[in-house]
């Protein structure tokens, strides 16, 4: 059932898309909200920053050194929020390969929310490029670097936003009352889905293995040669945790787009999740466990560092891992909620520390982020809700398909 | 001047090269006819840090002139405004002076970072950086294990900046500037076979003022500068920590995986969804 309140056109057939899409544009509902009133001003300072950052250079705003050239917004935005999108490559894995209908209802906010973390932490990496204008030189062929594992990352990045794209488009379309185009596209859902996990796949490792010759320079505790699996692993609980997350808050937010049946649904989902959640972050503890006997690195860690390594080890995956397993044993849908929270916290830590943290870390003068780094950074989130929110309001991405749909 | 050069770099390095190159071929070796690497060895036990070298180098890359004198003790780093730095080490057989720049790695880290070719071993020896196809991503200073490039946080149209071993002089069959400068003898360019050879004829001639290895024969899989040392090499703050093979490989492997991935998953992904199909039509009938 579509909202009496938001009207979705049964059919357009192209007449009027032009005017109905401005008509959409404007904003609806109060503006004065707590959180317009918090994220607007950073928005606004964000974007006088990168104005900043593209006159001056990047070191106007950033702290980055010499002997740290990749920073809060790579190892953050970048390394970090692409480990939080991996819920879309699981969730579609689960529901058009494997067929888990319960989960049907969810697919659609968490490609969408899979689709603007890249666009916009694609679009953070812009910022961090000292000479973007030459972006297209790897994609356009007159520069391939095949030896680099960026240059896959970089194309799977720009091929896995197509592939998310193709997958949300039928929601565009059923918005737009295009009802040939929407056939057409949910069609393509399928390739769209097992390009897409292929994709995930190997970029999920690779942003692990872009760190493998940095051998001499990350700390032994997080060097290995595992990296890329320990990435790939860590991805699926990270996008689960974010998903149930997001899902958390979307019920709050949203609730009156959802209807009865799904409201009813969501604690079987969080649960089947959380019993997800719990078997990959035991299979990612063991690997961890397995590399780090492997390295024989026990001396290590009687040091601050080590100290550090066990804080997330032990605080971020085996305790919310153990929380995972109880809640869903316990029926306790708050305790998953929170599982879900520290295990987000860890993969803040886990990136981190490879990327920044222990990077470099007998540097003399290590990096500490810039305020403005933050803000930059704070500003590219606030921009995604806020499209995020726009999109959700407007589509059929949580609310039902409209029922012209049906009789496809 | 930064367009001069680099027009001057496209037209000598795509027409130049071939000439010159022909002409190293026929002089260095007639019998393949391939190009051998080029370095400079660095011979620490001659160098007396008069910075003369430093200077040529600013100079001949129109970077600011040095102006931080040498002190012994005092260690300075190559930065966006230095491409090649002297510093001096208290040592257990006295001060020692030891330049730093790239060591132009036989099989770069920097330049199998590289998406997008810019940074680019070129078959004479020198690793060169071209800035029409950087994107300023700064991978190569992540991969590099030297910490060799910098770049200009202070710039709009920033460049990564580090030692080309004056490609352009080389190419027209002439020594890097630092090479010619040297008036003590410390900087002998050459192939880097003939380097080895140099330096073992320099160890084999007075063992007593050399420690019995060449710094850069092995470290991270060769490079084409070469250093040659009195004392061990950690004293002089060289690192020693690093591997004997070379960077590329480490990533190696997970590239070689995936095109068997793309090949493999995608299959496996359709088959199971076939063989859940039925499960689907199942499903729907109870529903």
């Amino acid at each position: 059932m579509t909202s009496p309140s938001f009207p979705i056109p049964k059919d357009n057939d192209g007449r009027s898309i032009g005017r109905f899409i401005i008509s959409e544009l404007r904003p609806r509902g109060k503006w004065l909200t707590p959180f317009n009133i918090i994220s607007l001003p950073i928005m606004i300072l964000g974007l006088v920053l990168i104005v900043i950052r593209f006159v001056n250079g990047i070191g106007s705003v950033t702290n980055l050194t010499q002997e740290t050239p990749w920073g809060l917004w790579i190892g953050f935005d970048v390394v970090t929020g692409v480990a939080f999108a991996g819920g879309a490559y699981v969730l579609t894995f689960m529901v058009y390969i494997l067929k888990m209908d319960k989960y049907h209802s969810i697919v659609r906010i968490t490609v969408l929310n899979g689709f603007l973390a890249y666009v916009f932490y694609a679009g953070a990496l812009l910022l961090d490029l000292g000479r973007p204008w030459n972006v297209v030189n790897p994609i356009i062929g007159n520069s391939f670097g095949t030896s680099s594992v960026l240059f896959l990352v970089a194309w799977h990045f720009m091929l896995y936003m197509l592939a998310e794209l193709i997958e949300f488009s039928p929601a565009i379309a059923e918005w737009l009352g295009a009802r040939r185009a929407r056939k057409i596209l949910s069609g393509m859902t399928i390739a769209a889905v097992i390009f897409g996990i292929t994709l995930s796949t190997l970029h999920q490792s690779g942003l692990g293995a872009l760190y493998l010759m940095a051998k001499d320079k990350i700390h032994p505790l997080w060097y290995s040669e595992f990296i890329p699996i320990l990435f790939l692993v860590s991805s699926i609980f990270a996008g689960l945790s974010m998903v149930i997350f997001e899902g958390t808050i979307s019920h709050k937010v949203f609730a009156s787009q959802i209807s009865e049946k799904h409201h009813k649904q969501e604690n079987s989902i969080l649960h089947g999740l959380s019993k997800i959640c719990a078997g990959a972050m035991f299979a990612y503890f063991f690997l961890q466990l397995l590399v780090f006997i492997h390295y024989k690195n026990w001396n290590l860690l009687n040091t601050p560092m080590g100290y550090w390594f066990l804080i997330e080890m032990i605080g971020s995956v085996f305790i919310p891992m153990m929380l995972f397993y109880y809640s869903y044993r316990r029926n306790n849908i708050f305790l998953i909620r929170l599982a879900a929270i520290l295990t987000m916290v860890g993969i803040i830590l886990n990136r981190l520390n490879v990327s920044v943290i222990g990077f470099n870390w007998d540097a003399p003068v290590h990096y500490i982020p810039s305020w403005m780094e933050i803000v930059v950074t704070l500003a590219v989130i606030f921009t995604e809700i806020w499209i995020f929110r726009w999109i959700v309001n407007r589509m059929p991405v949580l609310r039902e398909s409209p029922e012209w749909v049906n009789e496809q | 001047m930064t367009i001069d050069r680099r027009n001057f770099f496209k037209t000598i390095g795509v027409a130049g090269i071939t000439i010159a190159g022909f002409q190293t071929a026929k002089a260095n070796s007639p019998d393949n006819g391939e190009i051998e690497f080029h370095g400079v060895l660095y011979d620490s036990t001659q160098c007396v840090g008069c910075q003369e070298c430093e200077r040529a180098c600013a100079k001949a890359h129109n970077l600011p002139e040095p102006t931080e004198e040498l002190q012994v003790g005092v260690i300075r780093k190559t930065s966006e405004n230095q491409r090649s730095v002297v510093n001096g080490y208290t040592t257990s057989k006295g001060d020692v002076f030891v330049r730093t720049q790239c060591m132009h790695c036989n099989e770069p880290a920097c330049a199998a970072a590289c998406l997008t070719q810019a940074m680019y071993k070129t078959k004479e020896g020198p690793v060169i950086w071209r800035g029409e196809k950087c994107m300023g991503c700064r991978y190569c200073m992540v991969s590099c294990p030297f910490n060799v490039p910098k770049f200009e946080y202070h710039s709009a149209n920033p460049k990564i900046v580090k030692c080309d071993m004056c490609y352009d002089r080389i190419i027209k069959g002439e020594k890097p500037v630092c090479a010619e400068t040297c008036q003590a003898g410390a900087l002998f360019y050459g192939t880097r076979r003939e380097l080895i050879a140099e330096a073992r004829r320099r160890i084999a001639a007075s063992p007593a003022d050399y420690v019995d290895e060449i710094y850069g024969e092995h470290v991270a899989g060769g490079t084409a500068n070469l250093y040659l040392s009195p004392v061990d090499f950690q004293e002089i703050g060289l690192k020693t920590s690093l591997q004997n093979e070379s960077y590329p490989p480490l990533s190696k492997g997970f590239l070689y995986t995936v095109p068997s991935v793309f090949v493999l998953l995608p299959t496996l992904l359709l088959g199971i969804h076939e063989a859940t199909k039925s499960n689907q039509l199942k499903n729907e009938e109870n529903d």
